[in-house]
């Protein structure tokens, strides 16, 4: 039998993502990628992967799984207060942040975090997927990339590159990380802010957002005061880079996130710097946004401080609670005799 | 010649992981070779930290990743290429393009050569007859910007956009005219369609042109452009295309 993860039941929109497709926006293909790099990153960490490793970008509602594999390694992260819901363990309940070894049979839900749109599900060794155009990353609208271009679908099987987890110590991350949804979102005015009226610059940094019921991977609609442009809304179609803010001519904000079309027609006020993107990809339908400006020095000095930051906590990473994982072990096997798990279609 | 004689470039930030190069603000021929003329340039130096360039009609967007590289160090290395003034050749094909102008896939015809005051034959032969510079490709993987149209065709988009514009389609807007690549919502006045796949994505590169080609539309008609279809879908179409040396 070869390794998979058996699709019990798909999630709100669960996509496999990784760092980014890139080289090839000239021709009109987004990067995609995970909303939340940082979050991926620590995922992968956790299982032994290299950071650009595929991974389960899962929103809002997490799927449910089943291991058709000997055993299989898995991290979760990303958030505040998601977990993997294991049937037939004692405690079902295994919070994110940290790695858990499961074994065949085993079935288990994500439930995402509790105030952030999106987490992320590692697997040891990775998903056995072909690369396309030098990423695993899913584009939905193109229907490229990750599993045949789409969300997970019931029943699917997703093939494993590793068909057992050797034994070792779990680990987990000492501090998580917050999802920094208190602070405003920093800027980089530009590039074309001179489409905007004094007062509408004014107000695009007094004034407080909310995230629309449309927010997607494409983009952060928000709604708000209007801003009023200047000389119209329309410009000579330029090339858009991920964080972009775009304003059309309802004067609505629109932050642009991972799949967003390469080019467009309409004015971009601002862009989020590219520290706080994964903050942008936290952000769900109902949040409150606000903006701040930075200068382009400034934002690059806080990305660095933030790889140092990821190094440190990737680099203090400490053995989850032993005690506690060998107890849901021995429960494991106990459980494994009277048998939890649906294995009737595991040979097809 | 990259920058010789015409206005000073602009730089502009987007955000820490961008740096627009911006040559202008229309849709110009000068201004896309100063765009193109620069990618080149990038794509030959190799700039630290650079990860991919993409030119538009009067600028040039370079992703940079922040922590191997600066916008400051950027603009620098980029001034200097941009002053170097030194040629460097693009690779540059010419495309035929074999395009149905009749029903069912003319489907603004009728009413372009209405609002335009010509015949629909007169709209037909004033398309096909241009050759036309690729400017750019976005909105759509694949889709490419093609430039300029005869002034007498000249009209903004339509008011109410097509929630589905069928795959090939040629269409017409402002001074441009597009091909989609995949069906997909859109506002031009479509004339006819192409048979051609512009975007597959098993073929290396996936999309069929790339900004600084040139394309001829040549009429076909409607047994021709099945003909045509069938043999693209078995794999047995030879694309008419020539090298161009710019």
């Amino acid at each position: 039998m070869n390794p998979f993860l058996k699709v019990v039941s798909p999630g709100l929109h669960t996509t496999l993502q990784d760092l980014g497709r890139f080289g090839y926006q000239e021709i009109g293909i987004p990067v995609s990628g995970a909303l939340d790099n940082l979050s991926l990153r620590i995922a992968n960490r956790l299982v032994g992967n290299p950071p650009e490793t595929a991974a389960l970008e899962i929103l809002h509602q997490g799927p449910t799984l089943a291991v058709m594999a000997e055993s299989v390694r898995l991290a979760l992260a990303g958030g505040q207060g998601a977990k993997l819901e294991i049937a037939g363990r004692m405690p079902s309940s295994l919070p994110a942040w940290q790695s858990v070894r499961l074994f065949e049979g085993e079935i288990f839900r994500v439930e995402g975090p509790d105030a952030s749109a999106c987490c992320y599900l590692a697997v040891e060794g990775g998903f056995a997927v072909a690369p396309y155009l030098g990423s695993r990353a899913t584009f939905v609208r193109g229907r490229l990339g990750g599993f045949a271009g789409r969300p997970l679908a019931a029943g699917e099987l997703l093939a494993l590159a590793a068909g057992a987890a050797p034994p070792r110590v779990e680990l987990r991350v000492a501090r998580p990380p917050g999802a920094g949804l208190q602070q405003p979102l920093r800027v980089v005015l530009g590039p074309q802010q001179d489409y905007f009226t004094p007062e509408a610059l004014a107000m695009f940094f007094a004034a407080e957002y909310i995230v629309s019921a449309n927010a997607d991977r494409m983009g952060l609609r928000l709604e708000g005061p209007r801003l009023a442009h200047r000389q119209g809304y329309d410009i000579t179609s330029d090339a858009i880079a991920t964080g972009a803010i775009q304003v059309p001519g309802h004067g609505q904000p629109i932050v642009l996130l991972a799949d967003h079309p390469t080019t467009g027609g309409y004015p971009k006020i601002a862009a989020v710097i590219s520290a706080d993107l994964p903050v942008v990809g936290r952000r769900r339908p109902g949040d409150r946004v606000r903006f701040a400006p930075v200068e382009v020095g400034e934002a690059e000095r806080i990305r660095r401080e933030q790889e140092t930051a990821l190094r440190s906590l990737i680099e203090q990473l400490e053995p989850a609670d032993r005690a506690a994982q060998l107890d849901a072990a021995a429960l494991y096997r106990e459980n494994l005799i009277s048998g939890v798990v649906a294995g009737d279609d595991r040979d097809s | 010649m990259a920058n010789g004689g015409a206005s000073r470039a602009r730089f502009l930030a987007c955000g820490d992981t961008a740096l627009v190069v911006e040559f202008g603000n229309q849709v110009d021929r000068a201004l896309s070779e100063r765009v193109l003329s620069l990618n080149a340039a990038l794509v030959e130096a190799r700039l630290p930290g650079v990860v991919e360039t993409v030119p538009t009609f009067r600028s040039l967007m370079v992703h940079y990743d922040p922590l191997a590289t600066g916008a400051a160090e950027l603009e620098s290395s980029i001034n200097r290429l941009l002053e170097a003034s030194r040629e460097v050749r693009r690779q540059a094909s010419l495309w035929r393009v074999p395009v149905c102008y009749e029903p069912p896939y003319a489907l603004d015809l009728a009413e372009v050569a209405a609002r335009v005051k010509l015949g629909p034959e007169e709209v037909v032969a004033r398309h096909s007859r241009k050759r036309y510079h690729v400017y750019m490709i976005g909105f759509l993987p694949g889709l490419p910007y093609l430039g300029d149209l005869d002034d007498r065709l000249v009209l903004p988009r339509r008011a109410e956009p097509r929630v589905r514009v069928p795959a090939g389609s040629v269409a017409i807007a402002t001074t441009l005219t597009v091909i989609y690549p995949m069906e997909s919502p859109g506002g031009w006045h479509v004339l006819g369609a192409t048979p051609l796949a512009l975007f597959t994505p098993g073929r290396e590169p996936p999309a069929l042109f790339a900004p600084g080609d040139a394309v001829l539309f040549e009429p076909v008609d409607g047994r021709e452009f099945e003909a045509v279809r069938a043999r693209v879908e078995a794999g047995s179409y030879e694309l008419a295309r020539r090298a161009l040396c710019r």
